[in-house]
């Protein structure tokens, strides 16, 4: 096998070090009724250009062009290719998680300045390392906010990704957690009335996304202030992180009272492609004085004991190595290297391009908006101002199914909000060119 | 050091903060130009909705955030490089072929949301890589979904929730034997059971007595490790199924020592219920500096109405679809499907070996272990006198006489070029030094090793403090841990 470099004569030689006289006898340990005498049943071995065939074949049975429209918590923007070259270095891709610190300062600083941006970006005092991604990312929020409170009601927002909520409903359900959903209202925001009703002091959290489901920016500093009348914690979700470039952050208000608790969400939208829903790359940020109650990894800057700068895992012992069940969290890993991608993404883009970015997402999906409502029999729903996603109900009949499937661009909303019947959610960012949404726009209009 | 020696000092490059450098007006992107009309945004987002400046955002330059990433990357221990004997992560060779594989545009750019018919490739090798990780595994089915090892162990526990509150009582505790990985324990905890520890017995195996005295009709399951975190294969591994299964509790396995066992043995004929596998360690997906991993769980079939949906079916006529009707499922674990580009990479290791090649990974890696074990029993004390197979485990026993402790040894091993062992893991070997080399090291690259950690005991004997010191030849010393946890600084801040 290739990827092994002991010969047959090297083997020979260390099976004599070791004092026997063939592998099988390694195994002894094994008691024999127990052991496989057969070949496993496996697909036959390729060679490296029968890899490169075998995978060939399926990557181009994937029509990716049929998602050009296609949001829904997975955003396609520009990926430059610096990121994949800097990457593609061993030094990062390869290497363990970074416990010894020494030989993993590369790692440890570029975690650091990772945890850096989100807080920067999210207006919040402190970020960890990384988590699995978005969904998993919220189940931890409020978990890590029912540990914080001791309460167990939490209020969500139906405008959160629906998946999401799925994530929630199975971490939680074991916990004595109890989700109660508050819908939206007809300009596709937070019903904030009904959130004002269901609060009480039994309520643990309050759980908003921002821009929602449905592409409609949430008044999250409003949110925020309503939880906190009642003690409650505020947790802010981001699905779309290019927001972060020109909304006012959940964590950024000159009032206490209207800044999040937590502001937790999904950073895929920083250079790490849509691969089929992962890996992506999840973060939560939080205020200092929550960080021992924060889940995950967490890089710490320090000093050696010569007084040079160096950078460590810290905090360690809230997690699962050191406290085992009593651990805030069963968290193992973080997505290191999909961080790095977002770390390189926002030191590539900076400050003016990433502004510049969500400007062009802003206004193309307006473009898009204007066109459809202009020139198609395609209601547009949702007033409030909106990011780069939109909904859209179809004129046809629920039943006309075959249609839909195959003219129709975006993700068909039923599955999560049958009342909506045959409504549609669009996405339209940077890479969409203007010719390819007046294609789209055709589409819908014949 | 004599030019025998392994490690050579060369140039570090000092490197500071992103946040520190930078200049306003650098530029490393620019977008196309706007092919829409242009409006004020103040038009179309009330300007209460819009955010300033970002506070200490840098502006950098193309070779600007190369030289920075590049000068960081050298900073690193990794793969490439050389031997990483860590005990239980099993750090392999990862094959260039699977990177890639997995940036193929048709992969790195499919959505999950799309119609079914237009994701066919992504869902035949998922399916697929299903298929191949049930007969390793001995299973029936198989999920994607969860994003690492511990992600796993918790979709693997609430599935065993599922199925005892299917059958009316969800039952009470998971016993854990003492040996086991930390996150077991906090993956039963979020599950929402108590954790009752089991002893091991001398040999370093479950100790059947013991457990005989704490399992009842309340235990929903033990999770083992099989070979354990000692690198044992618990030889009575079918009476301790059979115990449990005649109490009407569930077997779950921690996969991550599967790298030994690979067409020598299955779990699910020595009858586990349910296992994840990690294939960040067995299948060759790269660790990436910690994550992203992937945690794929197999299932028996009394397990398989509860896993998470949506679910991969393979219909008759070659098409493949997910199937998101599962009335009995647990739920959604993660988002979507997985980490589907580790998927990609997994399923390329694995039709790069076929069978027989998988096989000889297992072989080669048990002879790796035992190898560095024949070498090193006389200078470091073996923690347990059991048959190794891919592991091995030895304690800081015959060192610590001279003060020099198991975390000294990892940290002089830097200044000999090797990254440390797993150390101080399990918990139940005082000072224990875990040594996994897996099947990718060459005799050359292990005799190198085995001469380090000869020269590190003399050492200790000989010349303690230069052991208890280091290591003295990399860019920082060891950092002051308590202090950094003291008052932690989490983030840059100007000023």
């Amino acid at each position: 096998m290739r990827y092994i470099p002991n010969s047959q004569a090297d083997r020979q030689q260390m099976l004599a070090e070791i004092g026997v006289d063939s592998t099988e006898q390694l195994f002894a340990g094994i008691p024999e009724k127990l052991r496989l005498r057969r070949f496993l049943d496996l697909p036959k071995a390729l060679s490296e250009p029968e890899l490169l065939e075998y995978f060939g074949k399926r990557a181009s049975k994937n029509e990716i062009e049929a998602a050009a429209f296609i949001g829904a918590g997975i955003y396609r923007h520009y990926i430059p290719i610096i990121i994949d070259a800097l990457i593609s270095r061993s030094e990062f891709y390869t290497a363990y998680t970074p416990y010894q610190a020494e030989i993993a300062q590369g790692t440890l600083q570029a975690i650091f300045e990772f945890q850096t941006y989100i807080a920067q970006l999210t207006g919040m005092d402190v970020a960890n390392a990384s988590l699995y991604d978005g969904s998993t990312g919220l189940a931890e929020a409020i978990l890590m906010a029912q540990r914080i409170t001791r309460k167990n009601k939490f209020l969500v927002a139906r405008t959160v990704h629906p998946e999401y909520r799925a994530v929630v409903d199975t971490y939680a359900k074991n916990l004595g957690i109890q989700i109660e959903l508050i819908g939206y209202s007809p300009d596709g925001q937070m019903n904030l009335e009904q959130l004002a009703r269901k609060l009480d002091s039994n309520t643990a959290a309050v759980v908003v996304q921002s821009p929602n489901f449905f592409g409609t920016i949430e008044r999250t500093h409003d949110v925020a202030e309503i939880a906190h009348k009642h003690d409650a914690m505020s947790i802010t979700n981001v699905c779309e992180a290019i927001s972060l470039g020109i909304l006012k952050p959940a964590g950024g208000d000159q009032s206490e009272k209207r800044r999040a608790d937590i502001v937790v969400g999904e950073a895929q939208s920083f250079g790490v492609p849509p691969s089929f829903g992962g890996p992506h790359v999840g973060f939560i940020a939080t205020r200092e004085k929550y960080v021992r109650q924060m889940p995950g990894r967490l890089v710490g800057m320090g000093k050696d004991f010569s007084g040079r700068r160096g950078f460590v895992l810290t905090l360690s012992t809230r997690e699962q190595h050191i406290r085992r069940e009593k651990a805030t969290s069963n968290i193992c890993t973080n997505q290191s290297l999909c961080a790095l991608m977002a770390t390189i993404y926002l030191a590539i883009i900076g400050p003016k391009g990433l502004r510049e970015i969500c400007e062009h997402n802003v206004l193309k999906t307006d473009y898009a908006v204007t066109q459809i409502r202009e020139r198609t029999k395609f209601h547009v729903l949702f007033s409030a101002p909106r990011f780069n996603e939109f909904v859209v109900q179809s004129p046809l009949p629920l039943s006309d199914d075959r249609r839909a499937r195959e003219g129709f661009p975006g993700l068909p909303l039923r599955r999560f909000y049958p009342e909506l019947g045959n409504a549609r959610l669009l996405c339209v960012t940077e890479i969409n060119s203007r010719e390819q949404i007046d294609r789209m726009v055709q589409g819908l209009a014949s | 050091m004599s030019k025998q020696e392994r490690a050579a000092g060369h140039f570090s490059i000092n490197e500071s903060l992103l946040f520190e450098e930078g200049s306003p007006g650098r530029r490393a992107f620019d977008l196309s130009p706007l092919d829409v009309p242009l409006k004020q945004l103040g038009d179309l987002l009330d300007p209460e909705l819009l955010r300033g400046e970002i506070d200490g955002m840098p502006e950098l330059s193309e070779v600007d955030v190369i030289r920075h990433f590049t000068r960081l990357s050298t900073w690193n221990y990794h793969i490439d490089l050389g031997l990483y004997p860590l005990g239980s992560c099993t750090m392999k060779y990862n094959p260039k072929i699977n990177e890639r594989m997995a940036r193929l545009e048709g992969f790195a750019f499919a959505h999950p949301y799309s119609p079914a018919e237009m994701i066919q490739g992504a869902l035949e090798v998922q399916k697929t890589l299903e298929d191949c990780l049930a007969e390793i595994s001995g299973m029936d089915a198989v999920t994607l979904q969860p994003a690492a090892g511990a992600h796993g162990e918790l979709t693997g526990i609430l599935m065993v929730r599922a199925y005892h509150e299917s059958r009316g009582n969800p039952r009470r505790s998971i016993l854990i034997p003492d040996s086991a990985h930390g996150t077991n324990p906090a993956s039963a905890a979020i599950a929402g059971y108590v954790v009752e520890s089991v002893p091991s017995n001398k040999r370093g195996t479950i100790d059947i007595g013991a457990l005989q005295r704490v399992v009842n009709d309340e235990v929903a399951a033990i999770m083992i490790t099989n070979p354990n975190t000692l690198g044992i294969f618990e030889s009575e591994i079918a009476e301790t199924t059979e115990l449990l299964h005649g109490h009407g509790a569930l077997v779950y396995m921690d996969g991550a020592n599967l790298n030994a066992l690979m067409g020598m043995t299955r779990p699910g004929d020595f009858g586990i219920d349910v296992l994840h596998i990690n294939l960040h360690k067995t299948f060759t997906t790269p660790h990436g500096g910690g994550g992203p991993g992937a945690g794929p769980v197999a299932v028996k079939k009394v397990l398989e109405p509860f896993l998470p949906y949506p679910v991969i079916e393979s219909k008759t006529d070659g098409t493949y679809s997910f199937n998101y009707d599962r009335p009995h499922s647990i739920g959604k674990i993660k988002a979507y499907n997985g980490q589907f580009g580790m998927h990609v990479r997994a399923l390329c290791y694995i039709l790069a070996n076929g069978a027989e090649g998988l096989k000889e990974v297992s072989e080669v890696a048990v002879l790796n272990a035992n190898y560095i074990r024949s070498k090193l029993k006389s200078a470091y004390a073996l923690a347990y006198d059991s048959a190794s197979l891919h592991e091995v485990v030895f304690s800081d026993r015959l060192q610590a006489r001279k003060d020099v402790r198991v975390w000294d040894i990892a940290k002089r091993l830097m200044d000999y070029g090797f990254h440390p062992p797993t150390v101080s893991f399990p918990l139940i070997v005082p000072g224990a030094i875990m040594i996994e080399p897996t099947e990718t090291e060459s005799k050359q690259e292990l005799d190198a090793f085995v001469q380090a950690m000869l020269a590190i005991d003399r050492e200790a004997q000989q010349n303690p403090e230069i052991v208890k010191s280091a290591p003295h030849t990399t860019r920082v010393g060891r950092i002051d841990e308590a202090a950094a946890a003291r008052k932690p600084i989490l983030r840059w801040r100007a000023g």
